[in-house]
């Protein structure tokens, strides 16, 4: 193969895993803006939606009823979290909440321990294997569907916020908390909502990520460290940033494996968060001097 | 507390001189534009109405936030662009209109923590407990003790800083604030929340304090309080200097009026 | 004066009684098995330590301790085997070379506050692993480095499990005195300030960031000591020891011991060294065929409960509670006994005397 074929090839690669890290980096971004929490177990959601739709495609439920099932299943776990592990701590410190969400993360990897085994399990293609040629590279179907899941995703997210009045209600929350009370918006349905949707995201990314990879309980960490260094790379705070982000860290991954050495394909979006601290610590497209002191 | 080589340097006489200080947060401006001094010896005021930017002037001095323009000189020099800890270490403290009390330490030990500037052990003769380190601890503890004194806590020093009223509270912040031996005490609301004698011992306090020759500057809504104790009135409004002079020009200022009336209408 | 709910001189009580229980207690466990968990409950101390200054003192969550731990263990497996350094000098040298890591990571990382920091210490552990994987000339790869030596002086080899047992408990205990001697200092205090209030602590003087380091620093240090021990204990190492996994259990050991308690510190790491123990046996027994790391539900369950219910930590938690109890039970009793005013100047007095208690 030629050299620049590979880096293409290489590139179609990083576009698809780097879709998969946005849609994860969207659901932190989706939980902090809301409630100022970073999510440990936001990769178990992911893991989640794998390995449920797995079973339940085992099942022989059809394989969109197990991608909706999957979802809404993970869903309520995410909506569940909040309830039995966040809210109870209502008023606790960042480092309490970190902890509390570092406990849940592990728990629900443990119980996916238990539940599926240490085996990895894998679900086929939604559209089939055969590679669809282009200018060289070899794209398999199922990165349109990956690919696709992130537009549809960042899309509906769009509209929510910008449409809907409870999207308007989460984003006032995320602003002020107060100012949201005094004007009717329940901030607790507000931190159990965007748990939910979070929790709902990571699934999709689960199961159309499903068929790509073979599917273990401890998925969800991996994925869940480079989504949130795509997050950080974006801002944090900015929707378009963690998409971008995430696309980044895709394909300087992909690259680096395919280029460099693929013993270091994980280590590569670390790198990427210390040249990021290092040199801009707001994020790439972050420059607002925001002190979240509020003295 | 002030020896006559910093004096020397001084420009016109101001300990603490902030000229042009401008802060934006994204689009809001919080400080526009704010020139202020404080001399040596005075007890200066800043008041406005709510969101005006008292805090935000605060801010800027200690070097909580960086400034958007502006420069801030301290006996004669520049202190902005300083870390808050340098500026500390300068002479300049503060208590907080939001309290700041350090929940997870004694009364005492509060306190402790304001002599950090004015004390050295480091980590290593602290892990070795070497003489001098704890030498220096008692001293430490001694000058703390004092400060309590001083705002009348002394009483309370073992217990929880958590488990102090509101009021003892903000005494409890203002002595902390005295242990750097600060040459400018930057006082953010003393009087909120303190009932009518707590806020008569307050203006005692801060007069004793300045008569042992710190200077300070003072944000209060009690304007009892401020025009009793003040020498010298700066009002923001939205950032703003809407007006300065001593507290009877400030009292029959139209401009000054006319924004705390504006302030009761919404 | 109080603090961590203990008195200084309980400190040395305490100290002096641990001397004599740690002293003795091999006399009652001759079993090798036996000795060589509570070696691992000494080295799992120095861990718990450090991160307890670093998590509960200053507030900071580090999730990448393992990394520091694994860095001390390899440079000493490196410098003993390849470079044929004595072990002890390797000791040092592993110690220095972990604090400048601890150092240069930590200058860009403490720009980020609380939940970003906890992922950054995350990502380092997670690059440090892989390094022990992929570092295949240096490390020996997944399979690791074997013939690191035992330790001995002047003719003295520590060639046994009670050896090691004596010897790692030296330094547990070292490592205990100087962090309650850090903890009751100005250091001490400047750290708690941070968690307290960065913002209160930047403004009197504190220059957070530095402590911050300084303090990362030492915990560092610690764990690489912790980590030659290791080694030179088992005379091998892989990388496996060192992952994500280990990080959390640190965690987990601050959490049980209480957050800022050098003395939970070391009640956690014996707890939870136990209770993995004791786990690994258990699981297997009801559900068949498990060989994963099946605890680590447990573990998590842990951190979720007392994290909710005392976010101060088990021991310190249970100890405030207790306190307050007593405490209520006691004015209960004054405000029957004695029915005179307390005159304030005596109050005043008490709070004297507690000075020259001091
Ligand atoms: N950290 C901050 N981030 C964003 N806006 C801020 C911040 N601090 C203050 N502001 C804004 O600046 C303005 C002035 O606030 P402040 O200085 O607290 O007023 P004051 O102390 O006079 O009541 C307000 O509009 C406030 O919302
Ligand atoms: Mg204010």
């Amino acid at each position: 193969m030629e050299f620049y074929q590979q880096v293409l090839q290489y590139l179609v690669t990083g576009v698809t895993l780097g879709s998969i890290y946005a849609i994860i980096a969207l659901g932190f971004i989706t939980i902090y803006n809301v409630t100022g929490i970073v999510n440990f177990a936001q990769g178990e959601f992911v893991m989640l939606g794998a390995l449920i739709a797995i079973s339940l495609y085992k099942n022989q439920v059809p394989i969109v009823v197990a991608f909706v099932g999957s979802v809404m299943v993970t869903t309520l776990i995410g909506a569940a979290l909040q309830r039995i592990a966040i809210r109870p701590a209502k008023g606790a410190s960042t480092l309490t909440l970190i902890i509390i969400t570092i406990g849940a993360s592990i728990t629900i990897r443990g119980l996916g321990l238990i539940t599926w085994g240490p085996d990895p399990y894998s679900l086929p293609a939604f559209s089939g294997d055969q590679p669809i040629a282009f200018g060289g590279a070899a794209i398999i179907p199922q990165s349109f569907w990956v690919f696709g899941a992130t537009i549809v995703v960042l899309g509906g997210l769009y509209a929510f916020f910008e449409w809907t009045l409870l999207g308007k209600a989460v984003r006032a929350c995320a602003i002020n908390v107060s100012a949201a009370r005094l004007m009717g918006i329940s901030p607790s349905s507000m931190a159990l909502f965007s748990f939910a949707l979070s929790a709902g995201l990571g699934a999709i990314g689960g199961v159309v990520m499903a068929p790509m990879t073979l599917a273990t309980y401890d998925m969800g960490s991996m994925l869940a460290l480079k989504g949130f260094v795509a997050a950080i790379v974006g801002g944090f705070t900015s929707t378009p940033g963690a998409v971008v982000g995430g696309f980044l860290i895709g394909i300087l991954e992909s690259m680096g494996a395919g280029l460099i050495s693929s013993g270091y394909k994980d280590a590569i979006a670390f790198v990427v968060l210390f040249l990021v601290l290092f040199l801009k610590p707001n994020g790439l497209f972050g420059g607002r001097d925001t002190g979240r002191g509020g003295l | 507390m002030l020896d006559d080589s910093t004096s020397a340097v001084m420009t016109n006489g101001s300990l603490l001189d902030a000229r042009n200080l401008r802060k934006s947060f994204g689009g809001v401006v919080a400080v526009d534009g704010f020139s202020f001094t404080v001399k040596r010896g005075q007890i200066v005021a800043i008041i406005g109405p709510n969101g005006a930017g008292k805090t935000t002037a605060f801010n800027l001095v200690t070097g909580v936030h960086p400034l958007t323009s502006g420069e801030i000189h301290f006996c004669g020099q520049r202190i902005d662009g300083l870390k808050p800890y340098e500026i500390a270490e300068r002479g300049i403290s503060r208590t907080f209109q939001n309290l700041q009390i350090f929940g997870n330490m004694t009364v005492a030990e509060n306190v402790m923590v304001g002599r950090h500037p004015r004390s050295k052990a480091g980590i290593l003769s602290a892990a070795l407990s070497l003489p001098n380190a704890r030498a220096e601890e008692k001293r430490i503890f001694e000058v703390a003790m004092q400060n309590l004194k001083v705002v009348g806590l002394a009483h309370r020093a073992m217990d929880a800083a958590s488990s102090l009223p509101f009021g003892s509270q903000r005494l409890l912040e203002i002595a902390r604030a005295l242990a750097v031996e600060p040459k400018v005490l930057l006082l953010d609301e003393p009087a909120a929340g303190l009932a009518g004698q707590e806020t008569k011992d307050l203006a005692q306090l801060i007069y004793r304090i300045r008569d042992s020759g710190t200077s300070i500057l003072l944000v209060e809504h009690d304007m009892e309080l401020v025009m009793g104790v003040a020498d010298w009135v700066f009002v923001l409004d939205y950032g703003k200097l809407i007006a300065a002079g001593t507290p009877s020009q400030i009292q029959s200022d139209k401009k000054v009026i006319a924004a705390y009336l504006g302030e009761e209408m919404d | 004066m109080e603090r961590n709910g203990i008195g200084k001189y309980e400190n040395y009580i305490t100290l002096g009684a641990l001397i004599v229980v740690m002293g003795s207690l091999p006399l009652l466990l001759s079993n090798s098995y036996h000795l060589s968990i509570m070696a691992f409950i000494g080295i799992n101390t120095m861990l718990a330590v450090g991160l307890c200054l670093l998590m509960g003192y200053a507030g900071q969550v580090s999730l990448g301790h393992a990394a520091f731990y694994g860095i001390g263990a390899y440079t000493s497996g490196i410098l003993t085997t390849t470079f044929k350094m004595n072990p002890w000098l390797a000791i040092g040298v592993a110690a220095v070379f972990t604090g400048v890591v601890a150092y240069v990571i930590g200058v860009p990382m403490f720009r980020l506050k609380g939940n970003n920091l906890a992922m950054g210490t995350l990502g380092f552990g997670i690059i440090v692993y892989i390094i022990f994987v992929e570092m295949r000339d240096w490390t020996g790869g997944p399979s690791g480095l074997t013939g690191i030596p035992s330790l001995s002086i002047f003719g003295f080899t520590f060639d046994n499990d009670l050896k090691y047992y004596y010897l790692i408990w030296a330094i547990a205990l070292l490592f205990l005195v100087l962090s309650l001697n850090i903890v009751n200092s100005r250091v001490g205090r400047a750290l708690r300030s941070i968690h307290g209030s960065e913002i209160a602590a930047e403004t009197l003087g504190v220059n957070t960031n530095k402590y911050k380091i300084q303090i990362l620093v030492v915990a560092a240090m610690y764990a690489s000591v912790a980590g030659s021990l290791y080694a030179h204990y088992l005379t091998f190492i892989n990388p496996q020891p060192f992952s994500f996994k280990l990080s959390i259990e640190i965690v987990v050991m601050v959490v049980i011991g209480g957050l800022s308690s050098v003395w939970g510190a070391l009640l956690g790491a014996a707890t939870t060294t136990v209770l993995s123990e004791v786990l690994r046996g258990v699981i297997p027994q009801f559900l068949k065929g498990a060989t994963g790391e099946y605890e680590i539900v447990v573990f998590g369950i842990i951190l979720m409960v007392v994290m909710i219910f005392l976010p101060e930590g088990l021991f310190s938690g249970s100890v405030r509670i207790v306190k307050s109890w007593r405490r209520e039970k006691e004015s209960k009793q004054r405000t029957v006994d004695e029915t005179a005013i307390v005159e304030p100047s005596s109050v005043v007095a008490e709070g004297h005397l507690a000075v020259e208690d001091k």
